[in-house]
């Protein structure tokens, strides 16, 4: 039995020898990963803003914004003995799920996915796949023994990136 | 933090669990004149639900659920859903149009049917809480989803996103007769508009 670690809203987790890890329901959040091939170490985030700098709590949970998980989320692989330099991202979800015109935060799904990007070439990890944006949701699996991100929707079935 | 504090206050949590009552009793009044059937809703529930439940709320996060969702603006600004499965979609659409639809198959007929129906009853829920907090609420456009509960319902949660990991929820369940059509409301406003809406009816301390 393969190990499935969930992780939540707002929430980020690391796996490796095999586990994989699950994110259900992705509409405008991301879920942003990271692989490290050699070592088999993956991580996914659910991010679900995309800068802390809007952030009305004190203290903030850092694994919500793009700008805060990210680097945590890297950290922890590099601890965990993955090699920063072997990192290679993956991106899916921030879709807009209802149709509405100019208003600010109905546009949150492709701002997560710029901020993702945005953070991903500050901090020098290469994108090697994205299914990002349209209006549906989306449900990812990663698996750590091969770095394979599977994508579900209702629409469009199941898809291998 | 005062907002938190706030939703443990029994009292408050009362008027806006009236709220949902005024809100929903209209709405579900609407449909049972459209559907010429009486309507019944459950009592409100009025929580702070984490962000990881709150689909929960209508079957889990991967459960598909047709939903109208619009946004509303005004005094007290907040996002409102109505959601109902899909079998219950079914029924509804044979009720009111004698459609008979496939599984998981729309027509734009039936869509905009659908679409229309939350926004009367939306509409009518908005329109009788203004009534009664005598603020201006009035209701986008509404746009409907069917998708995964989860990606729907996070929409809503974005404002609340900004203040932490809960949303105030106010959820009322509606079953129509014999054929149980089952619809829930959720009303989310906004976490600036709590004090306004207390202030409007005249809540002690707010």
């Amino acid at each position: 039995m393969t190990e499935v670690i969930k992780v939540g809203m707002a929430d980020w987790k690391i796996a490796h020898s095999g586990a994989v890890l699950k994110t259900t329901g992705l509409g405008s959040c991301v879920g942003l990963t990271l692989y490290d091939a050699v070592e088999r170490i993956a991580g996914m985030a659910h991010i679900m803003l995309p800068s802390s700098e809007i952030a009305r709590e004190m203290p903030f949970n850092r694994a919500k914004y793009a700008d805060t998980a990210l680097p945590d989320m890297l950290e922890a692989m590099v601890a965990a003995g993955a090699s920063r330099r072997r990192l290679v991202a993956k991106l899916a979800g921030g879709a807009q799920m209802f149709a509405f015109a100019g208003q600010d935060t109905m546009r949150i799904g492709p701002r997560n996915v710029e901020t993702c990007k945005l953070m991903l070439e500050k901090l020098g990890i290469p994108l090697a796949a994205e299914d990002t944006g349209s209006n549906y949701g989306r449900t990812i699996e990663l698996d750590s023994a091969t770095g394979i991100l599977i994508i579900r929707s209702i629409q469009y079935g199941t898809k291998e990136l | 933090m005062s907002l938190w504090n706030e939703f443990r206050d029994e009292f408050k949590l009362d008027v806006l669990k009236e709220i949902g009552n005024i809100g929903a009793g209209h709405a579900a009044t609407a449909l049972s004149r459209i559907l010429n059937q009486p309507v019944d809703m459950s009592v409100p529930t009025v929580s702070l639900v984490p962000f990881e439940e709150i689909a929960d709320r209508v079957g889990g996060s991967e459960q598909v659920v047709i939903a109208v969702f619009l946004r509303v603006e005004g005094d007290a600004p907040g996002n409102m859903f109505f959601i109902i499965r899909e079998d219950s979609a079914r029924r509804l659409l044979r009720n009111l149009l004698s459609i008979e639809s496939e599984e998981g198959v729309y027509s734009d007929m039936e869509l905009s049917a659908l679409n229309e129906i939350g926004n009367i009853l939306a509409g009518s829920y908005l329109s009788s809480l203004a009534d009664f907090t005598k603020l201006t609420l009035t209701p986008t456009v509404p746009s409907l989803a069917i998708d995964m509960a989860g990606a729907i319902l996070s929409y809503g949660l974005l404002q609340f996103g900004q203040m932490g990991d809960a949303a105030l929820l106010i959820e009322t369940k509606f079953l129509e007769g014999r054929d149980t059509v089952e619809g829930q409301f959720f009303l989310i406003p906004d976490p600036e508009s709590f004090g306004k809406i207390f202030r409007a009816l005249g809540v002690p301390g707010s």
